[in-house]
């Protein structure tokens, strides 16, 4: 960069904001960092040494945090994609030229706009136990009677897929409107070409709306795994990490370690794993990304 | 291979506008006819209802015979260069030639048979394996044409094939498209609003304006016999001047008055325009092309005069904008009896370079072998 008679004040301008960065994130994380090579413990006598990595040799040994990373993966191997093939749905569904569009648009994007503590009030209410709980009746309905009802949020098997049904209810709408605008911005003028070249329909779909519609994909795809990896409100509110650890996620052992049991060293090495791991998803996807600039 | 024929095809659009008023035309099996209008007459609106990206309203397109109102863009087989070409920019220019065919699941031995042989025709080998964006604008120009002749498709449509390029460019792929339409002989429907594109490209050209047929005639037919006064000033560049005159008889003979001029008309105008001898004392536009206005010497029979308004040089040819005491009428006029539009000025070309300035007077004479007489509505007389 090169620096003209501009630059002091380009510089002077931008220190609120620096300085917001430096006190609100950097300094936080560097100190989090360094707390998770100590044993600072809230309330204990005894003095802070430095231990070096046995705060991360503890949490890898910590069957609760493993299982914690485990149902993070699992949550978002099974919530992305299908989150992502919904919002794909409804927003080719929605790009239609029909009356009416507008209303289902701001429908499907209602969940977002809610906060996820209420839906997830809402949704401890849909999974009540018993045979009158809304979902339970559902789905005795749809199997002519066959369902038998489940507590579902104290079921070991369902707790979890109970949360992801949730979770994908409520994240689609953000998706569907990114995929939206990146439907939008394809140009007529391919669809008319593609079918004068005779492709139909589903031809069209696969050989110009996907390929087209790549980075919006990677875009969403990433974006919800890193909030897959940062799942807690759900858990926090419907199941404590329960039955058994069925629900317990990452964010959930991290708060669980420094508010509840005040071991802020083991919770900054959790931080700075969980950090680790946006890390590396968001170089993936910066990765991806550019490949397509490339290409195109 | 198969002709394309429009029958009474009118298109409405749901606000009521009327954008093609029963057009009848035919694009006969193996011509390449040229679709010229101005801006918003409703060439493009015609040349996709052909392909089937637009629906017709009333009447019936054919092709090759068969009624095609109903059939989808993508089962009519026809082949179609878009205006901004309407690659696939994530496939390579390999992959945008095969579409078509892998669309029509051909094997892949045959693909690859047949894009190598257009890419080689077409001199694009070279770029196979670029994306869209890599090549400059008359290299993707090259490739629409490539993805529409890769296939045997029925007949060819171009939608302003060359108006995205440089001026040099789209001379060069002119000539190039009549070419390989010459020597393919497949059926194509040609849009344009260029007339020179029209004039030098068309086997045969359709004027459209207001989504009314105009004229359907050869180049040099439309150029020396326009059938309205409309096809007049469009053809031709700078187009026809069109003067207000009168008709009348000299000793038996028709006499064109013009100004202070009585013209004999010569026997060649008067055998193109046989209603003359039973119009005496009809006012008529007498239109004239800027290139049959040249200086008149001192000793000429007839001669106008005019003062210079603005001149343009060209080097090989001088466009004078005149000034004279003679009515002009608008060639896009309605009502050119009523019209009472400013008079525009009367156009001139002189080959060569000339010193004339703004304000110059000069004396005009007349070319009279080639005058076009339209009665006051503005129709050629018969």
């Amino acid at each position: 960069m090169q620096a003209s008679d501009q630059t002091p004040t380009a510089l002077m301008l931008a220190i609120p904001a620096l300085l917001g960065l430096a006190l609100f994130i950097l300094l936080p994380f560097l100190t989090a960092l360094a707390l998770a090579f100590t044993d600072l413990r809230l309330g204990s006598p005894l003095p802070v040494e430095l231990v070096g990595l046995e705060q991360f040799r503890r949490i890898f040994s910590d069957a609760d945090f493993l299982r914690a990373l485990a149902n993070n993966l699992l949550f978002a191997a099974v919530v992305v994609p299908l989150q992502t093939a919904l919002a794909l749905a409804l927003a080719l569904l929605l790009n239609q030229r029909l009356r009416g569009t507008v209303v289902f648009r701001t429908l499907f994007f209602m969940p977002v706009v809610f906060p996820m503590s209420l839906v997830a009030v809402i949704w401890t209410l849909i999974y009540a136990p018993g045979p009158n709980g809304m979902m339970n009746a559902l789905l005795t309905l749809l199997s002519f009677g066959y369902w038998e009802a489940h507590d579902f949020l104290r079921d070991p098997v369902l707790a979890l897929p109970a949360i992801m049904l949730l979770s994908i209810w409520q994240g689609s709408g953000f998706q569907m409107v990114i995929l939206l605008a990146g439907l939008q911005s394809i140009p007529q003028e391919l669809y008319e070409g593609a079918a004068m070249d005779g492709a139909g329909r589903r031809q069209q779909l696969f050989h110009i709306t996907l390929p087209q519609l790549r980075n919006p994909l990677i875009f969403v795809m990433l974006v919800t795994t890193i909030l897959a990896f940062r799942l807690f409100d759900q858990v926090q509110i419907m199941t404590r990490g329960g039955p058994d650890n069925a629900t317990t996620t990452v964010m959930y052992e991290t708060v669980e370690a420094v508010f509840t049991r005040q071991q802020v060293a083991r919770a900054c090495a959790m931080a700075v794993v969980f950090f680790l791991l946006v890390l590396a998803i968001t170089w993936l996807q910066r990765r991806l990304v550019r490949q397509q600039r490339e290409v195109t | 291979m198969a002709s394309i024929i429009f029958d009474n095809v009118s298109k409405t659009y749901s606000d009521g506008v009327d954008v093609i008023r029963q057009l009848c035309l035919t694009v006969e099996d193996g011509e390449l006819l040229v679709l010229v209008g101005p801006s918003g007459c409703g060439k493009s609106t015609a040349l996709r209802m052909v392909a089937g990206l637009e629906a017709i309203s009333a009447g019936e397109i054919r092709l090759d015979g068969q009624v095609v109102n109903g059939i989808p863009a993508q089962r009519r087989n026809l082949a179609m260069v878009f205006q901004n070409y309407a690659l696939y920019p994530h496939m390579s220019v390999r992959r945008n030639l095969e579409f078509p065919l892998r669309m029509r699941k051909l094997p892949g031995r045959e693909i690859k048979r047949r894009v190598e042989r257009i890419a080689e025709m077409l001199d694009l080998t070279a770029l196979l394996e670029r994306k869209p964006k890599a090549l400059s604008g008359g290299q993707r120009q090259r490739v629409a044409m490539g993805r529409a002749i890769v296939r045997d498709a029925d007949a060819f449509l171009m939608d302003e094939p060359l108006s995205n390029l440089d001026a040099k460019l789209r001379v060069q792929i002119r000539t190039e498209i009549a070419t390989l339409q010459t020597r393919l002989g497949v059926t194509t429907l040609y849009v344009t609003h260029d007339q020179v594109e029209a004039m030098t490209l068309g086997q045969r050209v359709a004027v459209l304006r207001e989504g009314r047929l105009q004229q359907v005639a050869p180049p040099g037919e439309l150029y020396r016999r326009p059938a309205n006064i409309f096809v007049a000033g469009f053809i031709g560049s700078p187009g026809m001047n069109l003067l207000r005159g009168t008709m009348e008889e000299k000793d038996g003979n028709p006499v064109l008055r013009l100004g202070p001029n009585r013209l004999i008309l010569p026997e060649q105008v008067l055998t193109e325009h046989p209603g003359l001898q039973t119009r005496p004392g009809e006012s008529l536009l007498i239109g004239i092309r800027p290139e049959a206005i040249r200086l008149a010497d001192d000793l000429a029979e007839h001669s106008l005069p005019a003062r210079v308004h603005a001149v343009e040089s060209l080097g090989h040819e001088t466009i004078l904008h005149l000034a004279t005491d003679l009515a002009s009428i608008a060639s896009d006029a309605t009502d050119p009896a009523a019209s009472t539009d400013p008079a525009p000025p009367l156009i001139a070309v002189l080959p060569g370079q000339h010193r004339f300035r703004p304000g110059d007077t000069l004396q005009l004479g007349i070319d009279i072998d080639g005058l076009r007489l339209f009665d006051m509505s503005g129709n050629a007389v018969g």
